[in-house]
């Protein structure tokens, strides 16, 4: 049964999340967070910084290790395979049909039309991770944090993962 | 044959290993292989590959790395690609995140995973900003807030799976008349 779950945490957002790995983000929180409840959202906030501190893509990244906690190596396995095999098999099984649809407007349009569910859903992620965040470390903590997170990634051209490190080391230093 | 499956798996490797920024930062990194380097596919054929897998859900780059191993040899060269761009890392992560565990009662790892959570609002809350941002270039922004507005509506009061919300998005974006809306033309012809 756990198998199956798993199967389906990932296998949805998948098969929904058009815009690439970013918008299947809140999707999977949804499941493994909010739905089947696998993860604390803080442990999926670590997840995901950590994830973002490593090369390739995040959907494949999250999947392999949240299937991994919570089932094992068939976990694992189960959970990247729901992730990566649904639209490549698609892909693979109709390229001539998709073919003429590559430039097709309606096609176009969907991922248009997907953009402001994405936004709100990511939206909300924001605000748990907020509501987190000034429940464990406390508001004036996530303010300096979030602060000078949002001017770095903002202002300097600096990768995300040195300022992920950089919350790792203000965390180390001042929340231990 | 087997020389093909090794350079397969070389290339695929060193874009998984290389590529930071997650899946569509990937792509010209697979680019790079694949046409320039190894000449698997023409720059047409790249390009119609990377069409096509657009119009599907989930992520890019293993939809890429799969086509191309299917393309160069079968359903082995197919499994090499996927493989050798996402396991490595996957392994990586686990053992990552396992030390992170391990030493989880340690209050300064306990500090760490805090100290990150502000991190990943910050950069959630950005991604956000990026999809209002390309949403009001193809609908307009009032579009965008009422969609999100009842799409959230629908979601959080409501309490209806996100999927079946963007599921009625999909059908309704395919099925609807043919006739051209004027903000999807304005992204088309971007």
């Amino acid at each position: 049964m756990i198998y199956w779950h798993v199967f389906l945490a990932f296998f949805i957002p998948n098969i929904i999340g058009y815009g690439g790995g970013p918008a299947i983000i809140p999707l999977i929180e949804n499941e493994v967070v909010g739905h089947y409840g696998w993860m604390s959202s803080q442990a999926f906030a670590e997840t995901l910084a950590l994830g973002n501190t490593l090369p390739s893509p995040i959907a494949t990244k999250m999947a392999g290790y949240i299937g991994y906690d919570v089932a094992g190596v068939p976990g694992a396995l189960i959970a990247t395979f729901a992730t990566v095999a649904p639209s490549l098999l698609l892909m693979l099984a109709a390229m001539g049909t998709l073919y003429r649809y590559r430039d097709s407007i309606k096609v176009k349009s969907m991922s248009q039309w997907v953009r402001p569910v994405i936004m709100v859903l990511m939206g909300y992620l924001t605000w748990t991770f907020l509501v987190t965040s000034i429940a464990e470390a406390g508001i004036v903590h996530t303010a300096v944090i979030g602060g000078i997170a949002a001017a770095l990634l903002l202002a300097t051209r600096l990768h995300p993962a040195f300022v992920v490190m950089a919350g790792l080391a203000y965390g180390a230093a001042f929340l231990g | 044959m087997l020389k093909t499956q090794g350079k397969l798996f070389v290339a695929f490797l060193r874009i998984g290993l290389l590529g930071f920024g997650g899946g569509p930062s990937m792509i010209p990194l697979v680019h790079q292989e694949v046409v320039k380097r190894h000449a698997w596919m023409s720059d047409d054929e790249f390009a119609d590959t990377l069409a096509i897998g657009n119009t599907l859900p989930g992520p890019i780059a293993t939809k890429m790395a799969g086509t191309v191993g299917y393309r160069i040899g079968g359903l082995l060269g197919c499994l090499n690609a996927v493989i050798a761009v996402i396991v490595p890392v996957i392994l990586a992560m686990i053992a990552l995140l396992g030390l992170f565990t391990r030493y989880s009662d340690q209050r300064w790892i306990q500090g760490m995973s805090e100290g990150v959570v502000p991190v990943v609002m910050v950069m959630m809350s950005q991604l956000t900003w990026d999809f209002f941002a390309k949403s009001r270039i193809g609908l307009g922004w009032i579009v965008t807030l009422l969609m999100g507005a009842v799409a959230g509506a629908l979601i959080y009061w409501l309490g209806i799976h996100p999927g079946l919300v963007i599921g009625a998005v999909l059908v309704t974006a395919l099925l609807r008349p043919e006739r051209r809306s004027k903000a999807t033309r304005q992204e088309t012809a971007k």
